[in-house]
């Protein structure tokens, strides 16, 4: 009796203890809770689990993300990091540096990373050389909606001017409708911000200010004339915007309350789950100017123990670049494949529109990331320039002082 | 052997939580002001580096629209509070019928959360929505009370709600004082021919000094840890007009991974609270003593 338990036991000991069988593991913290994020992480979590893989959920909710980051930096000081985390942007290149993050290269190199990713886009998940991350989708954030009977009765087209806006939405004022629907909250105040600077200040002009964090830019004319026409912005939005939410905002457009909005591609979900055709009953556009603003999700691998961590952190990485995962996830999310040889037969057309001007943009250099939404800057300078925006937006102060502040404020931030 | 109990039991008893606050409140504070000191972003480091971040606090814009929002806030909250709490006391201790269902009636905003109190004001006070919506309905088509989106106003709208939050719990306090009062110095008063009001000021209140002094203190901390009421009335906004220091703290330290930045600001907090408590308790210690 006693040596068949001791038998058994050491039989599991060994089984344990054999690594050349692992079995994929993965713990994956991610803020995908919502409807159809929520569906969307459970197209990867079935594939990972067709693949043999073992998938812990870990999800965080709350705060866009807060929670999870803190979350994140309890696991990471206790030295017991999940094996891959929800991040974007530079927040990758902060871990990086606080060296946590594990190297992907082999994965990324055997599945040809480099050739089916937009450079801009490869770079952020790049962490000196070595591949350190896996983009999830690409939501380009400089669109511009609207309701398609309204502008039709009020006989406007899709504005391709800041001018040609500015003249649709004193007819649409003058006719009692709300030519902008707007929730007055600092991320929304910002991402209409980066969208008319995108338009004033050029693809260019854009990355100097918002990437490199030129003074000289952040300080020109240009830059007071972006905040003339958020003045302009101002006078377009209802009373009521005080802490509205987005998708509240995108309902206004939705029912002709309101005849725009500058928002995401996150509000195309919306449009589509209340049964609205895009072309039909709403239009998408890029808002006035060239260029195209991205925000991209995506999975950092965390450095982690244990040959089935690794195996799983492969076997995720190769999924979530994949050809299917990245149409079906997309198909539910409303933004588009971040590799660019994916068919898009089965999206709409306003993401045909996206795929094209992303290509068309990263090719001469206009392909930018949003500042709006954590892609282009850490979250102290894009967090000081969001405090001047809003601040702006919600008082009558000057163009003029706000550049000053702007500059001060990043100065400030460093 | 029950003697040795008997001494030691108490102090071994205590000794955990001792050790317990020693570590989470005093260990913690030391920890703060250390990483205050230093370059921390999104994770705490250790080489001090001086006085940086509190350059940065007192240079930013945001940060003194927090400090001056703290001291409007406060002011306006525990004095309104107070007033309106004494009034009210003073109202339902005239031997009122219906007292004890008054009193619940206005002890009840207390046993709401924060968050519950700044939803439904944010509804309220939404024009839109509630009050200036309503009044206009009726016909009167110039009115206005749009406080919560105006950035000048926001703070006070603020205001009226805890303040309508706040002043039921005071009242309680209040009347509580009222109540111990000596009966027999109101009736000789009343003998006297000596009118109420002048009764109220001149016996009863001064004899109630300790009760405004807790309730000055509960208050006062109340205003200066405010964060969920902020948060769910106004989200900090418009803009970041009514920002508090809390919620100034918070967005640093975990939407904007800047922790020096968090950890200066929560010590300047701290340092508003002793200037306040460091009175009291020296007062307090005092009078033991005597």
């Amino acid at each position: 009796m006693k040596t068949s338990v001791f038998a058994a036991v050491s039989a599991i000991a060994i089984t344990c203890a054999m690594p050349a069988v692992a079995e994929p593991q993965a713990e994956v913290l991610h803020w995908w809770t919502s409807g159809g994020e929520a569906k969307s992480v459970a197209v990867l979590q079935q594939e990972f689990a067709d693949n043999g893989g073992t998938w812990t959920d870990m999800p965080v909710a709350g705060g866009g993300g807060d929670a999870a980051m803190t979350a994140l930096r309890a696991r990471v000081l206790s030295g017991n990091a999940p094996t891959a985390v929800q991040l974007k942007g530079p927040a990758i290149q902060e871990w990086y540096e606080e060296g946590v993050l594990a190297d992907i290269s082999a994965v990324a190199e055997a599945e040809g990373w480099a050739d089916v990713l937009p450079a801009s886009i490869a770079g952020h998940m790049m962490c000196e050389g070595t591949w350190c991350a896996a983009p999830v989708n690409v939501h380009r954030v400089d669109w511009i909606w609207a309701n398609a009977d309204v502008l039709e009765a009020n006989g406007i087209a899709m504005p391709s001017t800041w001018d040609e806006f500015n003249a649709a939405a004193d007819k649409l004022a003058a006719a009692g409708i709300t030519p902008l629907a707007h929730g007055g909250q600092a991320w929304q105040d910002a991402t209409v911000f980066e969208a008319v600077a995108l338009g004033i200040l050029g693809a260019d002009g854009f990355k100097k200010a918002f990437v490199d964090l030129d003074m000289d830019t952040l300080k020109s004319d240009g830059m007071v004339a972006v905040f003339d026409q958020m003045r302009k912005m101002r006078g377009y939005v209802d009373d009521n915007f005080s802490g509205r939410d987005w998708n509240l905002a995108t309902a206004m457009v939705m029912n002709g309350e309101a005849a725009f909005q500058i928002m995401g591609d996150w509000a195309k979900g919306e449009f589509l789950a209340a049964g609205k055709a895009p072309g039909e009953d709403f239009l998408c556009a890029s808002v006035p100017g060239d260029g195209f603003l991205y925000n991209v999700d995506s999975f950092a691998m965390f450095n982690v123990d244990g040959d089935d961590k690794k195996a799983g952190q492969d076997l995720l990485s190769k999924l979530i670049v994949g050809q299917n995962f990245q149409k079906v996830f997309n198909l539910n999310k409303g933004s588009i494949p971040a590799r660019v040889d994916v068919a898009l037969d089965d999206f709409d057309s306003c993401a045909h529109l996206s795929a094209k001007d992303m290509s068309e943009s990263s090719d001469n250099g206009s392909l930018l990331p949003s500042y709006a939404h954590g892609m282009a800057l850490r979250g102290a300078q894009s967090g000081a320039i969001t405090d001047v925006v809003t601040a702006h937006f919600n008082s009558d102060m000057s163009s003029a002082d706000a550049v000053n502040m702007l500059a001060d404020a990043v100065a400030n931030s460093m | 052997m029950t003697e040795w109990l008997e001494r030691h039991v108490p102090k071994m008893v205590l000794a955990p939580s001792f050790a317990a606050i020693l570590v989470f409140v005093y260990g913690f504070i030391a920890w703060t002001a250390w990483v205050s000191l230093t370059r921390s972003r999104l994770l705490p480091k250790y080489e001090i580096e001086g006085l940086i971040q509190y350059e940065r606090l007192f240079a930013s814009p945001r940060f003194d629209t927090a400090m001056v929002n703290l001291f409007i806030f406060g002011t306006l909250f525990i004095i309104i509070s107070m007033v309106l709490g004494l009034l009210i006391a003073i109202l339902l201790d005239q031997k009122i019928r219906t007292e004890g269902v008054l009193r619940t009636i206005y002890l009840y905003p207390m046993a709401l959360s924060m968050i519950v109190t700044g939803t439904a004001w944010k509804w309220i006070m939404n024009p839109g929505l509630g009050i200036e919506k309503m009044v206009r309905d009726w016909g009167f088509e110039n009115f206005s009370f749009d406080w919560v989106i105006d950035p000048d106003m926001a703070i006070y709208a603020v205001v009226i709600a805890g303040v309508w939050q706040a002043s039921g719990f005071v009242m309680a306090l209040f009347l509580a004082g009222l109540r111990s009062v000596d009966g027999e110095i109101i009736k000789a008063a009343q003998v006297d021919g000596i009118p109420n009001w002048r009764i109220y000021s001149a016996i009863i209140i001064p004899s109630m000094a300790p009760i405004f002094l807790s309730a000055f203190i509960v208050l006062a901390h109340l205003a200066i840890k405010s964060f969920d009421l902020v948060i769910a009335l106004t989200g900090g906004g418009p803009g970041y007009a009514t920002d508090l220091p809390a919620t100034y703290m918070y967005a640093m330290a975990f939407s904007r991974g800047d922790i020096g930045q968090a950890a200066s600001s929560a010590m300047v907090m701290m340092a508003v609270v002793f200037a306040i408590i460091v009175p009291y308790l020296y007062s307090e210690l005092r009078t033991k003593h005597d």
